[in-house]
């Protein structure tokens, strides 16, 4: 007995698989034991009710199916154009917030708001604003002259309107910046202000090199989210069309025109609408592989980041 | 700062006091002219910040027949739109739903996260670096991903058309909170730990002696975003909570009530409204906690 105890206090690696031990069982019940039965089902023809031996048919339609072009295009808008606008804007407001003399904890209150209304009410209440007839923002277009379009109806514009909407709501990041900005070193500023730098120059030469961890970290990470885009596209989608999701009624992913149809979405309609398990898990599997490679890097960044500090 | 050095070679002909004095007159004019234009802007981006919830609290006490037309202002203050909304839906049901879906979710993940966060930041041991690498990838992964083979599980064991689903899983820790905790937890200098065991302490006491009480800020912290996570949630409730209105979420109810009263904007505002006014509240009570919180989240320490 005592010489069990003293192991115990001496294998602090005994220790640690104790402590984890939960969670193990956890990451293998909800995590591995699911990605090998996504691969395994991705080889049959599954309803729910009969499965069968498909061989690699799902794959195969993998390349047969418009969809799955139309939503690599989808996603692929969103994250060249909405996550990088995003980013950016979060970190010009955080760089305005962080210069003001007064006021600095209202601001920082008022643009952090948006970010915690639920995304069901912020998708909503910007389907209601962006209303071509009787939504504000077209009158206040209107105030300069701009005939708004038809935001949520019109396949061109739907994708633009949900990133105003992650404009709206992007607090979060802006009070990381935030907090980033202000841990860049006071004196280097100083110093570069000597050298003769301009704000641009000093923006360039100091700020982004100091704060270029956070910055890429939540690059990556909005990366990461815009491949899962899926609760404003939905929510805009059902709003805008005005369809009506009574059981059992199929309604029109992506509306308009696909236009919103990003691959969770795909992925939910045929999996849990159409009940096509087998194809379902096919296209888990594509999002799988894509969401690793953006992993990686970000793990990558990551490890440069905590050998820096 | 540069305008005070003045270099004797390209000192210009006016005495360099009158020069210097004329400087620190233009600079405090250029300084207050900037003052005022980033409060400008600042003010200004901060109107557009608030319009869409000013909109939505007009809307919401138009009547029926003006929200649909383009004026702004209501005719009339239909402060019983609210009560309509409790009338025509579930929505304290769905509160309800949506409460206890985050209150547990919450004290589950809290309880089963600190241990393992508190494993990967204070143990020495192989493949620590495994874990972490595995905590990562479980936070990264779209829950699209592993949904299917799950979902066939809930629904064999029945527990689909409910929320259990979404709550059980929350007992074997959560990606990220343990990241975040971890995070926090590896900036406790060792010396603490060192110290207390040297007094005989075990990991148990150790954690809760030493550990808790100084990681009570990004237990807070994690505890407030999973408690907004699960609130705000609608895949997953949208996945296993079901058709039936009284099993529905806040933010499920929310979507199926703009379908049911499709006309209806000021209802749809109303309840906008109610769903979002919780949260709202919640953070003027807790912000500090908050704006830590996301502070934690920026990669730092």
């Amino acid at each position: 007995m005592a010489a069990l105890a003293d192991v115990w206090r001496r294998r602090e690696g005994l220790r640690a698989l104790v402590w984890l031990s939960p969670w193990i069982a956890g990451v293998s019940i909800f995590f591995v034991y699911p990605l090998l039965s996504t691969v395994y089902f991705s080889f049959h023809r599954y309803d729910m009710y009969t499965l069968e031996f498909a061989g690699l048919d799902n794959y195969r339609y993998l390349f047969e199916d418009p969809r799955v072009l139309t939503s690599a295009k989808n996603t692929l808008w969103l994250v060249l154009i909405m996550v990088p606008a995003t980013v950016l804007c979060s970190l010009a407001l955080a760089q305005l917030v962080v210069r003001l003399k007064a006021g600095v904890g209202l601001f920082r209150t008022i643009f952090y708001l948006p970010s915690l209304v639920p995304l069901a009410a912020g998708t909503i209440t910007f389907v209601f604003l962006m209303n071509p007839a009787t939504g504000p923002w077209n009158q206040f277009l209107a105030l300069f002259g701009v005939r708004g379009p038809d935001w949520f109806g019109d396949p061109a514009w739907s994708k633009p309107s949900l990133t105003l909407l992650s404009l709206w709501s992007c607090g979060q990041l802006v009070v990381i910046f935030m907090a980033a900005l202000l841990d860049v070193p006071r004196h280097l500023y100083e110093a570069a202000a000597i050298d003769g730098a301009g704000p641009w120059r000093q923006f360039r030469s100091v700020t982004l090199p100091a704060i270029a961890p956070v910055l890429m970290f939540s690059l990556v990470t909005n990366v990461i989210y815009a491949l899962q885009y899926f609760t404003q596209a939905m929510i805009a989608s059902r709003v805008a069309s005005g369809e009506t999701d009574s059981p059992g009624s199929s309604f029109s992913p992506g509306y308009p025109d696909e236009s919103l149809l990003t691959l969770p979405q795909w992925l939910f309609q045929v999996g849990f609408r159409d009940y096509s398990m087998g194809y379902a898990c096919v296209l888990a599997l594509l999002l799988f592989a894509t969401s690793m490679i953006f992993t990686l890097i970000l793990l990558r960044q990551f490890r440069r980041a905590e050998e820096a500090s | 700062m540069s305008a005070t050095i003045v270099d004797p070679g390209t000192a210009p002909p006016r005495p360099p006091a009158a020069h210097a004095r004329r400087d620190g007159v233009r600079a405090r004019r250029r300084r207050v002219l900037v003052w005022i234009a980033t409060h400008a802007l600042a003010v200004a981006l901060a109107l557009m910040f608030l319009a869409p919830v000013v909109f939505i609290g007009l809307t919401a006490l138009m009547t029926d027949q003006q929200a649909l037309t383009s004026d702004l202002w209501p005719h009339s203050w239909n402060w019983d739109n609210f009560a309509v909304v409790f009338e025509k839906s579930m929505l304290l049901r769905w509160a309800a739903n949506t409460l206890l879906y985050a209150v547990l979710g919450t004290v589950f993940t809290v309880v089963s996260s600190v241990p393992v966060a508190y494993a990967l930041a204070k143990f020495r041991f192989r493949g620590r670096r495994l874990a972490f690498l595995l905590v990562i990838t479980a936070m990264m992964l779209p829950p699209q991903v592993i949904a299917v083979p799950i979902y066939l599980v809930w629904a064999r064991l029945g527990l689909t058309d409910s929320l259990w689903p979404l709550i059980l899983p929350m007992l074997f820790g959560d990606a990220f909170s343990i990241f975040l905790l971890r995070q926090f937890l590896i900036t406790i200098p060792r010396d603490y730990t060192d110290a207390a065991k040297v007094d005989g302490c075990s990991d148990f006491t150790t954690l809760v002696r030493v550990i808790l009480p100084m990681a009570r800020p990004a237990i807070a912290a994690v505890a407030l975003f999973q408690f907004f996570y699960c609130w705000n949630d609608y895949y997953g409730p949208l996945l296993y909570a079901g058709v039936e209105q009284d099993h529905l979420t806040l933010s499920l109810g929310l979507a199926t009530f703009k379908a049911f009263h499709s006309v209806q904007w000021n209802l749809t505002m109303a309840a906008t409204l109610l769903v979002t006014a919780p949260v709202i509240i919640v953070f003027f009570f807790a912000q500090r906690v908050f704006i830590e919180g996301v502070t934690l989240t920026g990669v730092k320490g």
